[in-house]
């Protein structure tokens, strides 16, 4: 592993190592770039994931403070954690269950394609599918992505059985068991999958990809990474030329140090992205950077989602295979007949006992609470993910009365779901109660909205900087050597699971990153 | 299974203000690690009263009959951890349990859940909902009853131990489904 100098202004500096910085530290590294990769949480290997589903929570989960408002709390009960991301070497790719959708073409044109809707901030992304269509293979021949490539799909587990046999009665044409970056064998010096249902806690065996385990040692690898783990982030400076040189962190000890930078990469996850950038305000940019157009946090978006339960009369032993193994893409179309914009996977899922009880349940209690607890053993899930629209004041602001262990504000997650959201997620409830009863549901259980785990679009892509915060290389509109590399540049969240695309853009980013250098532009 | 091993290898702690006991249900987790047929908690910040009246305000709240008492005293041991540790929820809990009154445990299953809806906004119903579900489902207790098996890495997985062996419903076609990694 390579060790940079913290005055070494040669060195590009990557904020997260998720998805996208992981993967983006990777390309650049291998292409003889010097990376400095800032990662706030500890490193975990295969060997020291809990399996204690409580403990795996508290050692991957990012529990800084935060604070919610507007009506998307309301079912959702978890006003401390409106949001479940990961604060580990990784990212939320040590958390994610690995599903692998692609987004439509059409899902790309969401402003062309749905019209003008009021109350939201829909846009067309600066790239076109026939762009994007090139970075997603190489993404899923890296991740080893099922059903793409000639890589077999994962056998079906029995929740996915009570899903498959629902589906068909109700007519769906594309049920399977989804493309996933879980290998069915072993690939790439990863293990395969022995259906632990243990995705969320970490792969044990590594058959789900992680920047972890694949990525971030063949950066180290290249001698070219600076890994610094137990960095936070606190303010990202420029000097006099409007260009950002450096970025200030905490260390491990709680000690300020500042990195001097070329070229500044913010993958810290939508939320913490848009704080960033919110906290580096300065007399040139006093808003903010990257938000001379007062984008910066809005348009945030985070899927509707939502989970439905059947119990059956006969065991299921849902808890038993690989989490989300299981898609149904039949409602992914922009269908305005159903009542809404955009469309809608049905996924998959299982939670572990505990999980199940404390987050898969509307917050009840008593003998109807205990009931349902009571037939765990024979229960099927699924869980909806759809598209959310876009709204200008759905946002991340910084809550100057709440402050983080550095005495800095904390974010502020602001969500008022539009009649658009609602509507999906009734008709979604719908359909997965209808599959439910069509293989002999004794009762459908429509659980509560969980914690955002997809966050997105808090720092869009756009045609016009008007629209948005960056370009269509995630390259800032303010400052060219200024980039986003994580969900937050989505410029529309589509209804597919994101990490897949995040990855593919880095891919393209790194590219468009490294030729910039080259050339000297940046 | 650390939590088990304190309900029983009990040392009188001079700390000690109050102590749940019972006795070990043949065939539970418990037993299999028990030394002896009785299982107690000590209490460190409330008294033995107090400790019977959480227990049956958990038991109230996730209602499993054929549970045993062992799973929901580690809820209250929980309970009593963070009173101890925190002065505010300390209060909350010792107010909380005097307005439910010392007849509380005693009384009947309905008269405990109109005791407790009246209460359900309150700051100390909703730290008690929040901690039994919390650790109630956690104990190997529950895993035992509910039939759930946990982690699998350390027995392989559930590739081999039945993750697909559902039998009343058809099964997927290979194109939708995949082939088995291994020879079952």
């Amino acid at each position: 592993m390579a060790h940079i100098e913290f005055k070494d202004a040669s060195a590009v500096v990557i904020i997260g190592s998720g998805a996208g910085g992981g993967t983006l530290a990777h390309e650049l590294t291998r292409r003889g770039i010097k990376v400095v990769l800032l990662e706030a949480g500890k490193r975990q290997s295969l060997e020291s994931f809990s399996q204690v589903p409580g403990e795996a929570f508290g050692q991957l989960t990012w529990l800084d403070p935060r604070t919610e408002s507007g009506d998307w709390g309301g079912p959702r009960h978890s006003p401390s954690l409106p949001v479940w991301h990961s604060k580990t070497v990784g990212g939320t790719t040590v958390h994610w269950t690995a599903s692998c959708p692609r987004l439509q073409p059409w899902e790309l044109r969401a402003k062309t394609t749905y019209g003008d809707i009021r109350g939201a901030s829909l846009v067309d992304w600066p790239i076109s599918y026939e762009e994007l269509e090139k970075y997603y293979e190489i993404a899923e021949r890296r991740l080893g992505v099922t059903r793409r490539n000639g890589v077999p799909g994962l056998p079906a587990s029995n929740n996915f059985k009570v899903m498959y046999a629902g589906a068909k009665k109700l007519g769906y044409k594309q049920v399977h068991t989804g493309h996933m970056a879980i290998n069915p064998r072993p690939f790439d010096g990863r293990g395969f999958c022995i259906q632990q249902g243990f995705c969320v806690q970490g792969c044990k065996m590594g058959a789900k990809w992680s920047t972890l385990y694949t990525e971030i040692p063949r950066a180290e690898a290249t001698g070219n990474l600076d890994l610094r783990i137990e960095a936070t982030a606190t303010r990202i400076e420029h000097g006099a030329d409007g260009r950002v040189n450096a970025v200030v962190y905490r260390d491990s000890g709680g000690r300020e140090q500042r990195q001097s930078a070329r070229l500044v990469s913010v993958a810290g996850n939508a939320i913490e992205t848009a704080r960033l950038l919110l906290l580096s305000s300065s007399s040139k940019f006093p808003h903010g950077l990257a938000n001379s157009n007062d984008q910066v946090g809005r348009n945030y978006c985070h899927h509707i989602t939502g989970f439905v339960w059947g119990i059956f009369d006969q065991p299921v032993f849902s808890w038993r295979g690989a989490t989300l193994a299981g898609v149904i893409e039949d409602e992914v179309v922009n269908e305005p007949r159903r009542g809404f914009a955009g469309g809608y996977r049905i996924e998959l899922l299982a939670l572990d006992l505990p999980t199940f009880a404390s987050v898969g349940l509307s917050h009840g209690w008593g003998k109807d609470f205990a009931s349902i607890i009571e037939n765990y053993r024979n229960m099927a899930g699924m869980f909806i993910n759809g598209e959310d629209l876009p709204r200008s004041d759905n946002r991340i602001t910084l809550n100057s009365s709440v402050k983080d262990a550095y005495g800095l504000p904390v974010a502020n997650v602001h969500v008022d779901e539009h009649p658009n959201d609602r509507r999906m997620r009734k008709h979604a409830q719908g359909q997965m109660a209808r599959i439910y009863d069509a293989v002999g549901a004794k009762r459908v259980i429509q659980g509560p909205v969980p914690p955002a785990t997809h966050n997105m679009c808090s720092a869009r892509m756009s045609a016009d900087p008007r629209d948005g915060v960056a370009n269509r290389w995630g390259q800032t509109h303010d400052i060219k050597n200024l980039f986003i590399s994580d969900g937050s540049a989505l410029s529309t969240p589509g209804a597919a699971n994101p990490t897949l695309t995040i990855v593919a853009l880095a891919l393209r980013q790194a590219e468009y990153i490294s030729q910039q250098m080259k050339v000297r532009k940046i | 299974m650390d939590e088990l091993v304190t309900l029983n290898r009990r040392e009188l702690l001079k700390t000690t203000t109050g102590l749940l006991t019972g006795l070990v249900v043949a065939g539970s987790p418990l037993a299999r690690l028990a030394r002896g047929r009785a299982w107690a908690v000590d209490l460190t910040a409330l008294t033995t009263s107090e400790g019977t009246t959480l227990m049956a305000m958990a038991r109230t709240i996730c209602p499993h009959d054929k549970l045993e008492d062992a799973a929901y005293a580690l809820v209250v041991k929980a309970i009593d951890r963070d009173a101890r540790k925190e002065r505010d929820t300390q209060k909350i809990i010792k107010d909380g349990i005097a307005s439910l009154g010392a007849g509380f445990a005693e009384s009947s299953e309905n008269d405990r859940v109109e005791a407790l809806k009246e209460r359900e906004a309150s700051a100390f119903f909703q730290t008690m909902r929040q901690k039994t579900v919390e650790v109630l489902y956690a104990t190997p207790m529950a895993y035992a009853y509910f039939g759930y098996e946990g982690e699998a890495f350390s027995k392989g997985g559930y590739l081999l131990r039945g993750f697909n062996d559902l039998r009343w419903l058809p099964e997927v076609p290979l194109e939708d489904s995949g082939p088995m990694p291994v020879n079952a």
